[in-house]
């Protein structure tokens, strides 16, 4: 575990924000990519990118905090009614959207890390399902809030900064939500390395030692769940703000177990794990699930067999060794 | 009058399914510390067995209870061999989370992939399918059939775990599997013998239940929180604790889908996070820790 620490704060920083310009800089290349190769599917990537700011919100918890979660699609599914709401009770401007998402993810991140982070194992498990459930069951039940189960439409936002209209093609949504996730995503590299993210990470490689050194760890865990909350409100609103609809699958079981399996192809406890997995999953998906969903089960299951057994780290654990070797190596020379 | 007792009486059947259903994830989670999420899955393929075996080979309907069970640990050992060997007792509740949703997906697509993608019902015997009259009421022969298995199940596993010689090493492997592999008790065994039991349990409740948890392709995924939360609420590895929790939560579910139909799944998790909360090793569980 101390291996990773050691990659993840280098010992002498030779250019300053370094690191955040470089990530900043490869999320940019990669939308680019996306902008100018598959203009057609630009509207399959603006979702790629709201699941995107799940996924990096269940990172921050079971990643960093190692807090096993089956219902964090729940804080994303707050961000998304509550942007959708206001949306449609005439707050328009998506900036405004975006916060109250934020606000509501962040609140029911606390609610529910508050909850959650009290025990571990079987109860932290079954407390977390059950928070995602009822807030399932609130999303069907308040239909004259939500819509129901026919979903929350006629979500139309304004112009962003007043200039750019959403089109149907998704330019302005996909662009808009680049943006948002190269802030985000530079914010959370920040967030990560600061003194509360490393002791986040030391309580979870041991939660004992920790407690020995001083640290509540409880209060933190909870602030925490905060921050991951407002990441997946942030990805909620973006998500209603960019589809126009909210469905109840977007605070499912089963939308909280697929970014579990997205992250952990990944990689937890890495932002760009994160990330990858959320790509490679989505674009598989949307290719072999539009075939034959069951052959897809097939593949996700026997894809999650062989990583815990083989690669537990994740997809993107050789590729960071690799280049931890490779700036070892320019630091020698 | 008529309501609370036909309540009643769905409420402590669909109970008693739970039970036998959650029983075997339940002991699994005491001795072997498994959260396996993917013992709905087992409890699929038990149902889409019998319903094979009644339907395209029309065998009786007890040959085909045997027949999903005994087919279901077969169809289960590799699994035990290859993948839940490794997960036994590691303290790490992601990983075992990952590798059993992996391993239910995976059922989820093959048993799709054979079986088809449609509901698949398992007919009932001439004796079981009607009413049953016990004199003041008539009652359907099924619900009084799911009971008595449910009844039937609890003695038995009393009997396995109180009295014989099994039961004595099983219970000194939950209390300490250290100490007991030192005294020669052949622990690996054990597990090997309690998985079967578990997945064996888990089938025969799946083709039993299977009018009243239907058995359809999403089965595994669709009452995978319902069982884990009867084992958490009861406490993990207690007979007691999984009968009281079956019994409490289908009596909380069927009394809210007839008198409260719009909240019932509000209520139901609501309580069980209140119940979970104040006791988070369940009902009747002890620490672990």
């Amino acid at each position: 575990m101390s291996e990773i620490v050691a990659t993840q704060v280098p010992h002498k920083r030779s250019i300053p924000f370094g690191q955040e310009a470089a990530g900043a800089l490869s999320i940019i290349v990669l939308g680019a990519i996306g902008y100018f190769l598959y203009p057609d599917d630009l509207a399959f990537l603006t979702r790629l990118i709201g699941i995107a700011f799940l996924v990096l919100s269940l990172d921050l918890v079971t990643g960093y905090c190692g807090v096993a979660t089956l219902g964090h699609a729940a804080q994303f599914g707050v961000g998304a009614y509550a942007a959708g709401i206001a949306c449609v009770r005439g707050i328009t401007d998506p900036i405004a959207l975006l916060a109250i998402g934020v606000f509501a993810g962040t609140i029911m991140g606390l609610i529910s890390g508050a909850l959650i982070t009290r025990f571990r194992g079987l109860p932290q498990l079954v407390l977390s399902i059950a928070v995602g459930q009822l807030v399932a069951a609130l999303a069907n039940k308040l239909s004259w809030l939500t819509g129901g189960s026919d979903g929350l439409s006629g979500i139309t936002p304004g112009k962003v900064f007043g200039i750019f209209n959403f089109d149907m093609y998704s330019r302005t949504a996909f662009l808009f939500s680049l943006g948002v996730l190269v802030i985000v995503f530079v914010l959370l590299q920040r967030f990560v390395r600061s003194p509360f993210g490393l002791m986040c990470r030391g309580m979870k490689d041991d939660d004992l030692r920790a407690k020995m050194i001083g640290v509540s760890i409880y209060p933190r865990l909870v602030v925490m769940y905060g921050v991951a909350g407002a990441v997946a409100g942030i990805g909620g609103a973006l998500t209603a703000i960019s589809t126009g609809v909210v469905g109840l699958d977007s605070v499912s079981f089963e939308r909280s177990a697929e970014v579990l399996v997205m992250l952990v192809l990944g990689g937890a406890g890495h932002l760009w794990g994160a990330l990858a997995g959320t790509i490679i999953f989505m674009i598989f998906e949307h290719i072999v699930a539009a075939a034959n969903p069951f052959h897809w089960m097939t593949l996700v299951g026997l894809l999650l067999i062989l990583i815990v057994v083989f690669a537990p780290r994740g997809l993107i654990e050789p590729v960071l060794s690799l280049a931890s070797r490779f700036k070892r190596k320019g630091e020698a020379a | 009058m008529r309501t609370v007792f036909s309540i009643m009486i769905d409420a402590v059947a669909y109970g008693m399914v739970l039970f036998i259903i959650s029983i075997g994830l339940s002991i699994m989670m005491g001795l072997m510390r498994v959260v396996n999420l993917a013992h709905g899955a087992f409890a699929m393929i038990g149902g889409y067995l019998a319903s094979y075996a009644i339907r395209d080979l029309h065998v009786h309907y007890s040959v085909a209870i045997l027949m999903a069970v005994v087919g279901t640990i077969i169809v289960s050992i590799p699994f035990e061999i290859l993948l839940y060997r490794r997960i036994y007792r590691k303290s790490d509740p992601l990983i075992q989370v990952l590798m059993t949703i992996g391993i239910t997906f995976f059922i989820i697509g093959i048993v799709n992939f054979i079986f088809g993608p449609s509901l698949k019902s398992i007919p009932l015997p001439q004796t079981l399918s009607g009413p049953l009259d016990i004199g003041f009421r008539m009652l359907p022969t099924h619900r009084i059939f799911v009971i008595a298995c449910g009844v039937v199940t609890a003695l038995a596993l009393w009997l396995l775990i109180e009295k014989t010689e099994f039961g004595i090493k099983l219970r000194a492997s939950v209390d300490h599997s250290g100490m007991a592999d030192a005294l020669g008790i052949r622990t690996e065994i054990i597990y090997a013998v309690t998985f079967a039991l578990a997945i064996g349990l888990g089938a025969f409740g799946g083709v039993v239940g299977a009018e009243i948890l239907p058995i359809e392709p999403f089965y595994a995924l669709r009452y995978m929180v319902t069982f884990l939360v009867v084992v958490s609420v009861g406490g993990a590895g207690s007979i007691l604790g999984a009968l009281s929790a079956s019994l409490l939560l289908g009596l909380a579910d069927t009394t809210g889908k007839y008198l409260a139909p719009e909240f019932g799944d509000f209520f139901f998790y609501l309580s069980v996070i209140v119940v979970v909360f104040l006791f988070p090793h369940g009902l009747f569980g002890r620490s672990h820790a």
